[in-house]
Order: C-alpha cells, then structure tokens, then sequence
C-alpha cells in the first residue's frame, strides 16, 4: 500500500509540475502586468525598470520559468505585481477560506451520509421523495444562487426581525475585531455561519443523492439477501454488511469532488465577501499577477492531491479486499 | 455494398449474438429476428432501433423526467417565441423604470428601463445555446480520448489520463477564470465562451469512456471483428462506441446542466456573457443588490436558473434509469 501511495503521489506531483508550466505560459503570454503602472504618468521611469527587475519581466520565458521553480520548490513564492511577497498574503488568505472549508467538508459528509441512508431506507416513502427532490434542487441551484437567497432571504429578514445582527453577510470577521481568542471566536462564528450553510447545502447534494443509490444497490445485492437469511438480526446486516459496502463507492465521488468544494469556496467568498484564497486568486488573475496565480494554483492543487490519497487510504479500510499493488 | 452481407452466415450469427450481448440493453426486443432483412442491411443499426423504442418506453414512464422534459422544451420554446414576437427585446429600452411586474412587463423593467421577460427569456435561450454547443464539444473530445485511451492502453492511455488528472487537480473554475480571462481579450463572443467551458468539460466522459473501452475490448465481438479484418478505426465506430453509447448520452445530458451552472457563474462573476448581450447568470448579477426592494430584477432570473437546470437533471436521471441495463431485472 505504501508503494502504492508513493507512486500516486510522485505521478501527481508530475503532473502538478506539467500544470504550473501551463499556466505560467497562459498568464504570461496575456498580456503585460505593469500596463496599468505605464499608463500612469505620475510613476517615475525608474519605478517601472525596478519592478520590472523584480518581477523578472525583460527576461526570456523559461528563465523566469526556472526562477519561480527554484524559488517555489523553496515555499518562497516570490513577489506580486504590487511588490510585496506572496506567501504571507497566500498564508493569511488561505487560513481565512480553510475556516470555512473544513468545517463545511465535514459536515456535508455527514449530512450527506444521513440524508442518503435516511432516504435509501424510505424508498418510496414520502420522506425519500421529499428528500431527493430537495436533493436535486441545491445540486440545480448554482453555489452564488444559493449564497443570494441565504442572504437577502433568510440572514437580513432574521436579523431585521430580531433587531440585532445574528448573520454577518459581509466579511470574514468585523474589521475592528480585537482582543482574546476566545473573545473573538462569536464575531468569527457570527461571520462564518451563512459562507459555511452555503458551502454545505451545494457540497452535500450530489454526495447524499450517490450514497442513496448505493445503499439500494448494496440492499439488493447477493450478500446482503444471504446475511439475512441466515438470520442475523436486521441493525446488524446493515451496519455490518450495507453500510460498509456501500461507503466505499461515495468514497471516491468525495474524494473526486473536493476540487469542487475549493471552487464553491472561491463564489461563496465573492458572494459573501470574504478576503479568502478566492478572491484573492480572482484579482491576481485579473492584474495578470502570475505569482499569485500559481501559488493559488499550487496550494489547491496540494489539497486536492492529499484528500484523494486520503480517500484511497480510507478506501482500504472499508474494503479489505482492495490491496494496492 | 451492405456491409454484412460479405459474411458467412455463421459469421453472421456469431456477430448478431455478441452484438445483442455486450450491450447495455440486454433486452428481449432488441434482438431482431434472426436473418431479418433489417438485421442485414444495417447490421448493429437494427438492434439500435428496438432498443430505442424501449428505451422512450422506459422514459416516458419516469414521471420526472416527463416533467424536466416538458419544462425544458417548454421554456426554450417560450424563449424563442419571446425572441420571435415579444413586444420589446431584451435590448428595448422604455420609459418605464423600476416598474413591478404588470401586464406590459410581467417580469416589470430594470433601472434604465429595459423590460426584464425579454431580457431573461433572451438569457435563457443563450444559456441553452452555451449548453447545447459545451455538450456536443465535451462528448465529442471526451469519446474520442477515452476511446483512444481505452483501446490502445499503454503509453498513450498514460498521456491522456495524466492529461485528465491535470485538469482534475484543479478547480474547474479556477481554470475557467484563467481562461476566460485572456479569451475575454480576444471576443466577448458567447461561441468563445463554450468553448472554453467545453474545454475543461471532457473529462469526465473520457474516463467513462476509457473504463468501458477497457471492458469492452476484451469482449469477443471485438475479437471476432478483428479476425475478420476490420481496422482499428472501424472496431472502435462500428463497434465499441455504439455499445458505450448509453453512458455517454446521460453524461452528455449532465454536461447540459453543469456548463449552465458553470456559465452562470461565470456570468455572475463578470468574466462571462458580457453587456449588452445578457445570460441568466449576468441577470443575477445585476438584480443581486435590490433583491428585496426591486424583487423582479432577481427572483425571475433566479427562478427560471434553477428550473432550468433542474429540468436537465431531470431529463439525465430519466435517461440514466431508461438505460440501465440491470433495471430490467430489478422491480419493474
């Protein structure tokens, strides 16, 4: 197993590799990040020749290529367009989104577990049908959809209604925040509570509409049928003999889907405000800041490729037969 | 010129019956009767057109799917008869500003006045359009590198896939704003637009196609069209990809629905469907600040979105339940 883990993470690392070489290509060759700074006749010439110096840009392609490699296999990310360094401001954008990130990929998994069994053992009934149709609507509605409707229909009407500020619909916490961790931690609830509701609801839909199917297919399955012949006591064949099977299916779309739950993160916190890794990357993008580009680039791609690993880990554990070599 | 008839009849018989095997549709009606002239003449064409048949059948017994149909059909038609005959188009603007919702503007106007039905029946017509052309570009890039992939295995299924995984690792979207970013520059264009999207759309459908491929060649139909001395090319059209078809027609209905998604958000994030054209994501975008005071200017597009996509989710899940092979066996 530990080869086989080894040997995905070496082709995923290759293939990281391959991917920032192709978004360094596709920024750089999109146009010049200082126009702006050019335009402006107020910035000395000289101004414009340091930051080109330090952005590296009268050098040839694959040497500035080379510089950010060197630099970035180092955590040293280089500078912005704007001159400052990358990774504090990658450091601090990134915990601001992974506060909402974790807590919402935790509880959509269970979410979406509970909803899915709930409903596969209700087949037919009303809850089911109540449950897939809710379902099927948060994955129709798109993640800035469902942000909106929280906002202008459920957090202001709240909290107009209660006359004080439940839901905080802009930012990640109130600007003038000080004080205690632990002083702090209601206005950081207050903050987080509709991004992460958001996240949830877009995140656990398709995970709960999988786990239903795959419940009904382990019930109807040969095993199954024998384990309850033999008598064993109905609670025991399902935890026993459904639910496990039936989790190492929804394992992989988890796993597969996290990619996505980054890119809901990057609406939810345009919707919502939030100076997260998103909107970060979003103006990076915009002021065609390569640095910028490729270190959001790298750090999701990282979280990316070590959930799946974790999935393939868990997978082994669910299914004794899976052995990896 | 027929293509079969060049066979012996023991040939024949060998390839209608794994023909009739393989595929997903292991129905009794999809087997001709043997030696039809049918069967002859177009060889797998004539199973196709029983299967179709049970297939519509199925369908058209899924209540929701019959609804996300109705819905689908019924709101492109509504956009194009809007486009057609409406009063105003969705770049009219009147002297009505920031009017409710009445019986000359049912969905009322905006802040400059422009009529909002036309806007956002023009909206979803060019959110369909989007759609219509990712799918047909996703599936059509997505087949051919799974097939490609899944049929001569080795070192070119180890390119492609590590040129999926790529595309993997990443936020879709994340990709998209790169993209959309410096096509932006070239053409506001919506064709530009899908293309993009149908860019970063394939993968999924390569790898349904690769792990098909991968079973599927290994079968005897395919073993017994290559002793008979049909080329590569030709065991995976004629062949293969008819028997993987089912699959990948769902997951083209899925692309549908998803490149709305990711379209509208584009939209809604400015690097999408740009002024004065409008999408139903864009409409979103403008109506977001006065949600609750100017109520029309958002719940409208905000409503026909989620129906919209809805509907195709719908329409895949019937299909996706018409194809299924073991649902023959299973509760009828």
């Amino acid at each position: 197993m530990l080869a086989y883990i080894l040997r995905r993470l070496v082709i995923s690392i290759f293939v990281l590799f391959l991917a920032t070489i192709l978004v360094f290509l596709l920024v750089a060759e999109s146009g010049d990040p200082l126009a702006l700074l050019r335009a402006n006749p107020k910035i000395p010439h000289r101004v414009i020749l340091a930051r080109e110096n330090l952005l590296h840009l009268n050098d040839p392609l694959y040497e500035r290529y080379w510089i950010w490699f060197s630099h970035a296999i180092h955590g040293d990310f280089g500078n912005t367009v704007a001159g400052q360094a990358v990774r504090p401001q990658l450091v601090s954008h990134l915990l601001v989104t992974l506060r909402m990130v974790i807590l919402a990929t935790l509880i959509s998994i269970v979410l979406a577990l509970a909803v899915g069994v709930y409903a596969a053992l209700r087949q037919g009934k009303v809850a089911d049908h109540v449950a897939t149709v809710t379902n099927f609507l948060f994955l129709a509605a798109p993640v800035f959809v469902v942000g909106l409707l929280l906002k202008e229909f459920v957090a202001i009407p709240i909290n107009e209604h209660l006359n004080r500020i439940v839901f905080y619909t802009n930012g990640e916490q109130s600007p003038t925040l000080s004080g205690s961790f632990f002083s702090r931690l209601p206005d950081y609830a207050a903050h987080t509570a509709l991004p992460t509701i958001t996240l949830i609801l877009v995140s656990y839909s398709s995970w709960a509409i999988y786990q239903r199917a795959s419940i009904l297919e382990t019930l109807d399955s040969d095993h199954v049928r024998l384990a309850r012949s033999k008598g064993i006591s109905p609670r025991r064949v399902l935890m026993r003999h459904v639910f496990r099977n039936a989790l190492i299916p929804v394992t992989t779309v988890i796993a597969l889907d996290f990619a996505a739950i980054l890119g809901g993160a990057l609406i939810t916190e345009i919707v919502f405000g939030w100076q997260g890794l998103g909107i970060w990357f979003l103006n990076g993008v915009n002021g065609l800041d390569i640095n910028i580009t490729l270190a959001y680039l790298l750090v999701t791609a990282t979280f990316v490729i070590l959930f799946n690993l974790l999935a393939d880990i868990i997978y082994a554990f669910l299914d004794p037969r899976i052995r990896y070599d | 010129m027929t293509e079969t008839s060049d066979l012996s009849p023991r040939q024949q018989r060998l390839r209608r019956v794994s023909t009739s095997e393989v595929g997903m549709h292991t129905l009794p009606e999809a087997v001709p009767p043997a030696g039809s002239d049918d069967e002859a003449r177009y060889g797998m064409a004539g199973d196709a057109r029983g299967q179709l048949a049970t297939v519509a059948r199925r369908f058209i017994h899924s209540p929701m799917a019959v609804i996300g149909l109705c819905i689908f059909f019924g709101l492109a038609v509504a956009a194009i008869l809007t486009e057609m005959f409406w009063t105003y188009s969705y770049t009219s603007i009147t002297n009505t500003l920031n009017a409710p919702p009445s019986l000359a503007h049912p969905m009322g106007t905006n802040s400059i006045g422009g009529d909002v039905f036309a806007q956002a029946m023009h909206g979803t017509l060019q959110d369909i359009e989007i759609a219509l052309v990712v799918a047909v570009l996703a599936t059509f890039i997505g087949a051919t590198v799974g097939a490609i992939a899944g049929f001569y295995r080795g070192g070119t299924d180890t390119a492609l896939m590590r040129f999926v995984d790529l595309i993997l690792v990443i936020p879709v979207l994340a990709i998209l704003i790169v993209l959309a970013h410096i096509v932006a520059k070239q053409a506001s264009n919506w064709l530009w637009l899908a293309i993009i999207i149908g860019a970063v759309s394939w993968t999924y459908v390569a790898r349904l196609v690769r792990a098909d491929f991968l079973s599927l060649r290994e079968r005897d139909f395919v073993e017994a069209s290559r002793a008979l001395g049909a080329s590569n090319r030709r065991i995976i059209v004629r062949h293969m990809l008819p028997n993987a078809l089912g699959p990948i027609i769902v997951n083209a209905t899925i692309t549908v629905a998803l490149s709305i998604v990711l379209e509208s958000t584009l939209s809604y994030i400015g690097l999408g469907i740009q002024p004065p054209n409008v999408s139903l994501g864009l409409l979103v975008d403008q109506g977001q600040d006065s949600a609750t005071t100017e109520w029309w200017l958002f719940v409208f597009p905000v409503v026909i979105l989620v129906v919209l996509i809805l509907s195709i989710f719908f329409i895949g899940d019937g299909l996706r339940e018409a194809l299924d092979p073991k649902k023959n066996r299973v509760r009828a």
